[in-house]
């Protein structure tokens, strides 16, 4: 594993991005003296360090309440991280249950699960998750859920498309004539067999489960104050473009490499477990 | 033909129904009570609420109501915004127009910029060229649009002073609505009133920054696209065969090859409508773009329940029609798919 992934440098790559971010996420709190939520009222908006007026006390500058903005973006760090897997684990366990069910029984379910499904993908994501959003109210935890909903389709429909590949082969058919119930064949026959796109579908969720729980964030749907959310601190920092660029520059470039981190992997991870598709 | 299509439209009735159902029941989901909701806090007098209740129809039962509101979707009642007071559905068509723009501009750009960049990281298959474009195309494919737009106002608009920062056209200019299209309308308005073709250039250069922003996620697909695309078609025996001829590499890529690699990158582009509407809610809110996707997050934040209603309805069922649209266009073009 470890061999082909140094052969696989967009797999690499990607990987070192996520360790800085767990690192950022886990590690670095403990060398952060503020606290992202306490206000410094005399010094509001204040440049980074590097920068004329900047503050060795405020390495990466303030906020417009005067809160410390690298603090506020290793702590952010913590809380995209949590909603990326809270995202993965949610969506990737209904998604993947529906899925066995849908291709394993066929029939009725298959067709009733397939139309929900389609329907959901028929929306446009971060719509779907605003709708789920206006019908809960706002707020991080509403925010994942929401999201969580929007990304359960691909799920079914990768481990769907798997099973009703995998059930006809004869490792399946030897467990059906040794009297195996349906639960065990589809639990433990097929379904370590649906692995290799299941991860690399989950690692993509991750990229955009991020992206979209930033994006409500963005739009003051997700996150509220003063939660330390890098979409949600985008949003405050929108009125303050033209004196506090900084404020606006730096949650971006982090969701960015977040993202382009996990993306990168799991393109990696997709030419490493399949190599049919390798280049495309 | 007429028969395919009737099939394929008949083929998506339960989803269309099925988005219907969403959206009926979307008010019924909210905690709490609707009349009161859309009444308010002062408003609520058992007179006004019996009345409310009435004219929404809330005191049938479910499936009654749920019939009225199909009648509804036929006749284009949808009700009508509590904020503004107007019909839902002439505050949709009002506002389409300018969605449509955006998206059909940032669909161009994308397209023009993105498949030549596919078909030369093809070519030049594994070169520097290919990883540095696929790296990009990566880049633009993860990249927060929000975030993305905020960047290029920053640039363009506050350093450089090149473009504005919102609206769709400078408030100077007061331009009679006839396609709902500014770049049509101000060259129209230009033709009648000799007035010079500064409206439209103005038009244009409020619709430059949101097209590129809602166009960078569809050039990185179509970019990634075309290349694998391109890819499989270059791998062909007739193109070995092209080779051998003697032709030269630029025409055996741009004629013979891009030709056939066309195809898939066609219906890439043709379900992107999706992800046109994504593009719009968020790049709409950056630059003050007065279309569906800016409306759609207005009413959810002032809780216009109606308005969300109809625009899910709308926009769900223009999704699907376009897909299907679409889907139906290949069959004519493409003569392999026909059955």
């Amino acid at each position: 594993m470890i061999k082909s992934l140094k052969k696989n440098k967009s797999a690499a790559i990607g990987l070192l991005v996520i360790f800085f971010f767990l690192i950022m996420a886990f590690i670095m709190p403990f060398f952060i003296e503020n606290d992202p939520k306490a206000i410094f009222e005399n010094a509001l908006r204040l440049p980074p360090a590097w920068m004329e007026n900047g503050n060795n006390q405020f390495l990466l500058g303030t906020d417009d309440v005067g809160r410390d903005l690298l603090s506020r973006l290793v702590y952010g760090s913590r809380i995209s991280l949590m909603i990326g897997f809270l995202v993965v684990l949610v969506s990737m366990t209904i998604g993947t249950f529906l899925g066995l069910i849908s291709g394993y029984f066929e029939g009725k379910v298959d067709k009733f699960i397939m139309g929900i499904v389609d329907i959901i993908m028929s929306f446009p994501s971060i719509l779907l998750a605003i709708i789920v959003v206006a019908v809960l109210g706002p707020g991080i935890t509403n925010a994942i859920l929401a999201v969580s909903v929007v990304s359960i389709p691909s799920f079914t429909r990768i481990v769907r498309s798997s099973v009703l590949v995998e059930k006809n082969k004869e490792y399946v058919q030897a467990a059906i004539s040794f009297g195996a119930n349906d639960f065990r064949i589809l639990f433990k026959e097929i379904l370590p067999n649906c692995m290799a796109p299941l991860i690399v579908q989950a690692t993509l969720c991750f990229s955009d489960g991020i992206l979209n729980t930033a994006a409500l964030g963005f739009l003051g749907l997700g996150a509220q104050p003063p939660l330390p959310e890098w979409g949600m601190m985008l949003s405050d920092a929108r009125a303050y473009i033209e004196s506090a660029p900084w404020m606006v520059t730096l949650p971006g470039l982090c969701i960015l490499t977040l993202v382009l981190g996990f993306n990168l992997f799991g393109d990696g991870l997709r030419d490493l477990l399949d190599p049919k598709l390798k280049g495309r | 033909m007429i028969i395919r299509i009737l099939k394929r439209l008949l083929k998506s009735l339960p989803t269309l129904l099925g988005i219907s159902l969403l959206s009926f029941f979307l008010i019924r989901f909210i905690p709490g009570d609707p009349v009161m909701l859309l009444l308010g806090e002062r408003g609520a007098d058992p007179e006004t609420y019996k009345e409310m209740q009435k004219s929404l129809g809330l005191h049938l039962p479910w499936y009654e109501q749920y019939f009225t509101f199909l009648k509804g979707i036929f006749s284009g009642e949808m009700g009508t915004s509590i904020i503004s007071k107007q019909s839902v559905q002439s505050e949709f068509w009002s506002r389409f127009p300018a969605t449509l723009e955006l998206g059909i501009f940032s669909m161009i750009f994308a397209i023009i910029v993105g498949i030549p960049l596919g078909i030369i990281a093809a070519a030049k298959r594994n070169s520097i060229i290919d990883y540095l474009l696929m790296g990009g195309s990566l880049l633009g494919y993860s990249m927060p649009i929000f975030w993305w737009g905020l960047i290029l106002i920053l640039l363009l608009s506050v350093q450089l002073g090149i473009t504005p920062v919102a609206g769709r056209i400078s408030v100077m200019y007061d331009i009679d609505v006839w396609s709902g299209f500014l770049l049509i309308d101000t060259l129209r308005e230009n033709v009648r009133l000799e007035e010079g073709l500064a409206p439209f250039y103005s038009a244009l250069k409020h619709l430059l920054l949101p097209g590129i922003v809602m166009g960078t996620i569809p050039l990185a697909v179509t970019a990634r696209m075309t290349r694998s695309s391109m890819l499989e078609v270059l791998s062909e025996d007739y193109i070995r065969t092209a080779k051998a001829k003697g032709l030269s590499p630029f025409f055996v890529v741009a004629k013979h090859a891009f030709r056939n690699a066309l195809i898939p990158i066609v219906t890439v582009i043709g379900l992107m409508f999706g992800s046109i509407i994504t593009g719009a809610i968020l790049t709409e809110t950056i630059f003050s773009w007065p279309g569906i996707g800016k409306w759609i997050v207005q009413s959810v934040n002032q809780r216009d329940y109606p308005v969300i209603q109809g625009g899910i309805l709308y926009i769900g069922f223009l999704v699907i029609l376009v897909n299907q649209g679409v889907d139906i266009l290949y069959s004519v073009l493409n003569p392999r798919l026909r059955k």
